[in-house]
């Protein structure tokens, strides 16, 4: 009995460590909205309420608008999101219900490959070999525009568009496909009518967690874009330069002064992406759970 | 009928979370060096009194629990018994044969050596006799370092019986062990279970109730978490004192 | 052909246009950058310093960088990361609080890499007063990387069959012995997998080390993991955007040298998911 209590102690000092990293996620995301805050927050005294709502973002002579900032994320990740749905989703549907077994074998590898991509290596692409392309096919006077940044977005969005939609349909069970191929319908009309829908759920959670990845890309919107701090409006906004939230931070921070007014603004902009970030995973992950509250009611 | 109990139940009531009674005021004694068999039909409450013998009904959650069991006159239920000394005298093989994913030596060893046993010599006694036992040594003592899962479904379940012995519990629990297994096999397990008696309680919960008469020498039926009658085998099966186990015993439903 | 049958076959055409339309761009891009860099890559390059203000020499600092961080990285979120996914899988109970850690990584898995990195700049460089360093940016990449490999080493903990457990249990195994000589190791490929995955991230990443450890130009090797680094994709973002009349060539190589070290644990990783596949016994 005495060795026994013996050998339990490293094995409840293991089990500690464990239940500690358990619960280490919380205190992450807590200690991280903390810090937001703490650095944020003063901003809120220093600059007027009402003028963080301004319409320009000019820090040198103390414009500190965030509209414009938000706008260009908008607008980079709604144009990423038009692009990225039709060739993820579809890409997502081949691999799932039509491609024969040696495409998927070679597409899933390849779409791992473009979410391993490092960003910075597609912002540098973008600069030096799309951007002009762009700018020569669409006759326009800068290829580092809003469109640019939304074509590579969209490159990163998709790899988590293909691979989370595709479990979803994977998850459809096959009686639901035999019941309609049954009944007579053709293979589309049993996706489209059968697949898709019994796999909506994560299909819009795979929607959700691309816009989530665009919302929140850095370097390849930083160097593509243009960075022009201009509220963007109307279409013509898309063949402009625009400056989105990410790349203002990381174009800015690394030359204010710890401490300054324009410092704390800038954590107000990364509080921003942290509540934006927060609603679009709640969004997607109340999905999730959902499902599985429904999994569950059905197996008891 | 002097010797006391290896084992007895007194008044043990099973609830599940949902709601659902699985034993209801179960009152047994578990007598050594011999079969008693647990025998109904499904959802008696058979299983769950089994796992209950060993405790693994703890990883269910939110069982409740009323009542006793006394192994050896020690209360085995109560919450701050040591439940993995206690798992190490009353063993238990399961319906499904479950070889652990490595070598024939380390699914035989697994239990000594989680127990502290490193001595080389302790542990290959422990091999061969429990081989012997479950009457596997002549076909695996040859290739002990294959991987357990190349052996057959029937060797499997051997195993598992083996790999219990190795451990030299008190009482062996069996949950219909034979129910995937060819007459064969069945047979074997069968006749490695009268072989062991002597030196172990054994519980048994059999696939049929033709193995219930082969082997039982106490019997207990079961039905819908109640314990109807128990008695010893050869009267039981003869001249049950229950119309519902006649019922049973004879075919009629079940 | 009836109209139906018509539909199908244009619509399938459609989806496997876009299939290819999304994967032949990825081919196209590492073979270009392939095509392009090849030619900087000499042995000068990858094991020199950087001289005339980078323009040319070697990115020898910038590689020992990147692997300081990505090991860095590992060290920190590994061990916190497959534990946490342990307690998730074998030890949390169905409660509130549970779904409240779920909740927790689903979030952080979403936070934008910019924000990890004013994240790291407050609370490791300013706060805890670690400087621009190694340890600031390896505890920033850490907690960024923790979600990844958390919850694939989820998956692959619960793919391992209940029914080991089970028996473990039954044969007097306490719970942890059942993990670590059970559980862990059938669960090992897929942990290994995912933290491949998690750590290829972490080293292609440059927004969580902009404020926390990145160096634009460091003359020598950084001595201790409180000195600053250079790092590779940080540095291909210097040359490419911060330095007048850099030579292409050398930017094509940077991006090459790069690309290679994270396809190359992407590799790793589908190698070890293939082969464990094969060899299961379950």
């Amino acid at each position: 009995m005495r060795a026994e209590a013996v050998r339990r102690w490293p094995e409840m000092i293991v089990e500690a460590f464990i239940r500690a990293a358990g619960y280490s996620a919380v205190l992450f995301v807590g200690l991280i909205l903390f810090f937001l805050l703490r650095e944020g927050l003063p901003a809120f005294a220093e600059v007027p309420f009402d003028a963080l709502f301004g319409t320009r973002w000019y820090p040198i002579e103390g414009y500190y608008g965030l509209l414009p900032l938000v706008g260009g994320t908008l607008v980079v990740t709604i144009g990423a999101m038009l692009i990225a749905m039709p060739f993820g989703l579809g890409t997502a549907i081949f691999i799932a219900e039509i491609a024969p077994r040696w495409a998927r074998e070679l597409l899933k590898p390849l779409v791992e490959v473009l979410a391993g991509l490092p960003s910075v290596v597609l912002g540098f692409l973008g600069m030096v070999a799309m951007a002009p392309l762009v700018r020569t096919v669409l006759d326009v006077p800068t290829g580092l525009s809003a469109l640019s940044g939304s074509i590579l977005l969209a490159g990163m969005a998709i790899p988590t568009l293909v691979s989370v939609a595709e479990d979803a349909l994977d998850a459809v069970p096959n009686s639901y496909r035999d019941a309609a191929l049954a009944l007579g319908a053709t293979r589309w009309q049993t996706i489209w009518r059968v697949t898709v829908p019994a796999a909506r759920t994560g299909v819009l959670t795979a929607v959700m967690l691309g816009v989530g990845r665009a919302i929140g890309e850095t370097m390849t919107v930083m160097m593509v874009t243009g960075n022009a701090a201009r509220m963007p409006l109307g279409l013509a906004a898309f063949f402009r330069p625009v400056r989105t939230m990410t790349a203002t931070i990381a174009a800015e921070m690394g030359e204010v002064a710890n401490g300054s007014e324009h410092y704390h603004v800038l954590f107000t902009v990364g509080l921003v992406l942290f509540i934006f970030s927060f609603i679009v995973n709640l969004a997607a992950g109340a999905v999730v759970f959902q499902q599985r509250k429904r999994a569950e009611r059905l197996l008891s | 009928m002097n010797t006391p109990p290896k084992l007895r139940v007194e008044h043990l009531s099973v609830q599940y979370s949902d709601g659902t009674e699985s034993l209801r005021d179960v009152s047994l004694d578990i007598p050594p060096n011999q079969i008693t068999v647990l025998f109904g039909p499904a959802g008696g409450g058979k299983s769950t009194l089994l796992r209950m013998l060993n405790r693994l009904n703890d990883l269910v959650p939110d069982v409740r629990v009323s009542g006793k069991i006394y192994l050896d006159g020690e209360d085995i239920t109560r919450p701050k018994l040591n439940v993995v000394a206690l798992r190490r005298r009353v063993g238990i093989v399961f319906a499904q044969p479950v070889a652990l994913p490595m070598t024939i030596r380390q699914n035989l060893t697994y239990g000594l050596e989680l127990a502290g046993q490193r001595h080389a010599g302790r542990l290959a006694e422990a091999i061969e006799r429990s081989l012997r036992q479950a009457a596997l040594w002549d076909e695996v003592h040859d290739r002990l370092d294959e991987p357990a899962a190349a052996l057959s479904g029937g060797q499997q379940q051997r195993l598992c019986l083996a790999r219990v012995l190795a451990l030299e519990p008190e009482v062996v629990l069996l949950d219909e062990p034979t129910s995937g297994l060819d007459p064969v096999s069945t047979a074997k397990v069968e006749a490695s279970l009268q072989e062991i008696k002597q030196n172990y309680t054994i519980v048994i919960v059999p696939h049929s109730v033709q193995q219930a008469g082969r082997i039982a020498d106490l019997a207990a039926f079961f039905l819908q978490g109640e314990l109807v009658e128990a008695g010893p085998g050869r009267d039981l099966f003869v001249a049950p004192r229950d119309q519902r186990t006649e019922d049973y015993v004879t075919g009629r439903f079940g | 052909m009836p109209p139906r049958e018509r539909t199908q076959h244009l619509i399938f055409a459609a989806l496997t246009l876009a299939a290819v339309l999304t994967v032949a761009p990825i081919v196209l891009v590492v073979g270009y950058i392939a095509w392009l860099g090849l030619p900087a890559i000499r042995w000068e390059f990858l094991s020199a310093m950087p001289r005339e203000g980078m323009r040319a020499g070697g990115i020898w600092p910038a590689i020992v960088g990147t692997l300081y961080l990505t090991l860095g990285t590992a060290v920190v979120a590994v061990p916190l990361g497959v534990a946490a996914a342990v307690y998730l899988s074998e030890y949390a109970p169905d409660n509130a609080f549970t779904r409240a850690i779920r909740l927790a990584i689903i979030n952080l898995a979403g936070i934008p890499s910019v924000v990890y990195g004013l994240f790291g700049l407050g609370l490791f460089v300013l706060f805890l007063r670690l400087s621009t360093s190694i340890a600031a940016g390896s505890l920033t990449l850490a907690i960024m990387t923790l979600p990844v490999i958390i919850s694939t080493s989820e998956v692959a903990l619960r793919a391992v069959p209940q029914s080991f457990r089970l028996v473990s249990f039954s044969l007097g195994g306490t719970r942890w012995q059942t993990i670590w000589r059970v559980v862990l190791p059938q669960a090992l490929p897929g942990i290994l997998t995912g933290v491949i995955l998690g750590l290829e991230r972490a080293a292609g990443e440059t927004a969580p080390i902009l404020f926390t450890a990145a160096a634009f130009f460091l003359p020598r090797l950084p001595d201790s993991a409180l000195d600053p680094t250079m790092a590779l994709p940080y540095h291909l973002f210097v040359i490419s955007t911060q330095v007048p009349g850099m030579p292409i060539h050398l930017q094509y190589g940077t991006a090459l040298v790069l690309l290679v070290f994270v396809l190359s644990m992407n590799l790793l990783a589908t190698v070890i998911r293939s082969r464990a596949r094969a060899r299961r016994q379950w």
